[in-house]
């Protein structure tokens, strides 16, 4: 340690390091350009008159858009409800040992994903008249009522049943993944503790599998979202697109009213991303990287996480 | 039936808590254990050593039946494992009862295998609660007992990932524990483990053992088998190859196979 220790401080450590920061002038060059074009562009956009910003405007909340706003998150969220409990089923399916359980799971997600959705819902629409009468009883023995499928097989529900098996399959599969990627270990331990197929699934697996499921699982949603924009095709009008299409054909103006019902769909689609976002964080505990901070920090920032444990008494 | 009952009122006093007899299993075409026969009597503690791929982990397995035996039998404290007998014949037991089983046999895996998204306690007091219907407020009494016995009182609210693994493997052992079993199983327990952590996991066990536990441990820590076991079996492709006292086969091994082992890992 020679002449150098007099200018240093008592441990080198001690002093945060301020070095002059390196250039970079590619990076504003890039950000001028980006932003000079995105101003241009916006300078286009609220003078052409070809948006029509004024009708725009006036149909942003108009009560007609925001019924069919309703209509479209209901189809989304029962289709996706449809979506998930056929999903988990056919995942448990295909999962089983059972070859002809595993065996129906793989024909069902071979139809119903290997088809296009336009198609599966023109077909749904058309179900009332292929089977106009469903009979309830015992085959060929006896029969107790028949009921008239056109009454409880409306345009909405078979929307909503199109909708949600055509995803389910695809979540099938979202389900399969997440569950496939829990360490064997997992499962191991938790049968050698005695808990039962059920316990461990739920508690052990599930909450495990979650964390992979729920990423995709909210791509889906989200795509879900979008898709109902289909359901013209059973025909049911009563969703977003459509009825934002109708106030279109009438107002002979196409353009601000495709604006209006974008709108909304980005408005949908933020929320259920927020959504997602607490989600994923509340699947990730225990998990590097949220447990890193919590390493460092007291055990008492932790103990909330302990509270449902204390609860109990 | 007379015959049987007499055989287990005379065995009662001695009864081992596991016997094996000719014990079998096959992986597809490979067969992994070739006829292993061993008794341990209540809060003994048999270590289990031999080369990768002798079969000692599976022999491990079989004993809580999370693989199933093809031959021959093995009882845990009198009951046969995996299978009922009746009429001379065996049946498989309802997975139910299969599970009634095993919650009397702790068992600690070489990679720990805690749940990642439970706290330390959590993992501790899961089965209590779910399996044997505990009340939430005594699990958590014991697990904090537990916890505090393999020394980590302060770490109740941790989750495996803020663990070393040390830390882990003694959680693991406290959730083995919580169930208040009667047989513990270690495979491999220190094997995944740095040098320097292996130590605290091995006093746990240690401490486990004084206290009486019956213990059937896989492992690689000839000093630990040493002191702390009470019978030593070597196992080699499948089979027993000696068994013994540990300090005698250790130190006086008969079998060239025990020899030229031992001489590698000693």
């Amino acid at each position: 340690m020679p002449r150098g220790d007099s200018r240093q401080p008592a441990a080198p450590g001690d002093e945060r390091i301020h070095a002059v920061r390196l250039p970079r002038p590619g990076r504003w060059v890039a950000a001028a350009v980006i932003i000079g074009l995105l101003a241009l562009f916006l300078y286009s956009a609220a003078t052409n008159s070809a948006y029509q910003w004024s009708t725009y405007l006036q149909y942003l909340l108009d009560r007609r858009i925001s019924q069919a706003a309703l209509i479209t998150i209901q189809l989304t969220v029962i289709a996706m409800a449809i979506a998930l409990v056929v999903g988990v089923a056919s995942a448990v399916m295909r999962l089983s040992d059972n070859p002809v359980l595993s065996g129906v799971a793989w024909l069902y997600i071979w139809i119903f994903r290997g088809t296009p959705v336009y198609v599966q819902l023109v077909f749904w629409g058309l179900l009332t008249s292929i089977y106009q009468q469903v009979d309830v009883g015992i085959p060929f023995v006896v029969q107790f009522t028949q009921l008239d499928t056109e009454s409880w097989l409306t345009p909405f529900s078979a929307a909503v049943i199109g909708l949600g098996l055509n995803q389910g399959a695809y979540t099938a599969e979202i389900i399969r993944a997440g569950v496939s990627s829990v360490d064997d270990g997992q499962r191991e331990a938790s049968v050698a503790l005695g808990m039962s197929w059920a316990q461990t699934t739920r508690r052990v697996i599930f909450p495990q599998a979650m964390r992979v499921i729920i990423p995709p699982f909210g791509n889906e949603f989200i795509g879900m979202l979008k898709t109902t924009s289909l359901v013209i095709a059973v025909p049911f009008t009563g969703d977003l697109y459509t009825q934002s299409q109708q106030i279109a054909a009438v107002l002979y103006r196409p353009i601000p009213l495709l604006l209006v019902a974008s709108t909304w769909y980005l408005a949908i689609t933020t929320l259920l991303m927020i959504g997602q976002h607490y989600l994923e964080k509340r699947f990730s505990r225990g998990v590097a990287g949220t447990g890193a901070q919590a390493r460092n920090g007291s055990t008492a920032a932790e103990e909330p996480a302990e509270l449902p444990i204390t609860d109990g008494r | 039936m007379s015959e049987r009952a007499i055989l287990e009122r005379a065995g009662q006093a001695t009864q081992p808590m596991v016997r094996a007899q000719d014990v079998r299993k096959s992986f597809q075409d490979t067969e992994v254990l070739k006829g292993i026969s061993l008794e341990v009597q209540t809060s003994e503690v048999m270590c289990l050593v031999g080369p990768s791929g002798s079969g000692k982990s599976t022999f491990l397995r079989c004993i809580n039946h999370l693989e199933a035996v093809d031959g021959g039998r093995l009882y845990v404290d009198g009951t046969l494992v995996g299978y009922d007998e009746r009429d001379g014949r065996l049946h498989e037991l309802h997975p139910r009862r299969a599970a009634a089983q095993r919650r009397d046999i702790g068992m600690v895996f070489q990679r720990f295998n805690l749940f990642p998204h439970m706290t330390a306690l959590g993992n501790i007091t899961e089965a209590p609660v779910r399996v044997r219907k505990d009340s939430r407020r005594a699990a958590t009494e014991h697990g904090r007992e537990l916890l505090e016995r393999v020394g980590l009182g302060g770490h109740a609210s941790s989750y495996p990932s803020q663990l070393s693994g040390g830390q882990q493997q003694r959680v693991a052992i406290a959730r083995a524990l919580a169930m208040r079993p009667k047989l513990m199983l270690f495979d491999e327990p220190t094997s995944a483990l740095d040098p320097e952590l292996v130590g605290e996991v091995l006093d746990v066990m240690r401490s486990l053992a004084e206290s009486g536990m019956t213990m059937i441990v896989v492992t690689h820590e000839m000093g630990f088998a040493r002191e702390v076991g009470d019978h030593l079996v070597f196992m080699d492709d499948g089979v027993v190859v000696e068994a013994g006292s540990p300090r005698s086969v250790l130190t006086d091994p008969q079998h060239e196979r025990t020899r030229s082992f031992l001489s590698k890992v000693l």
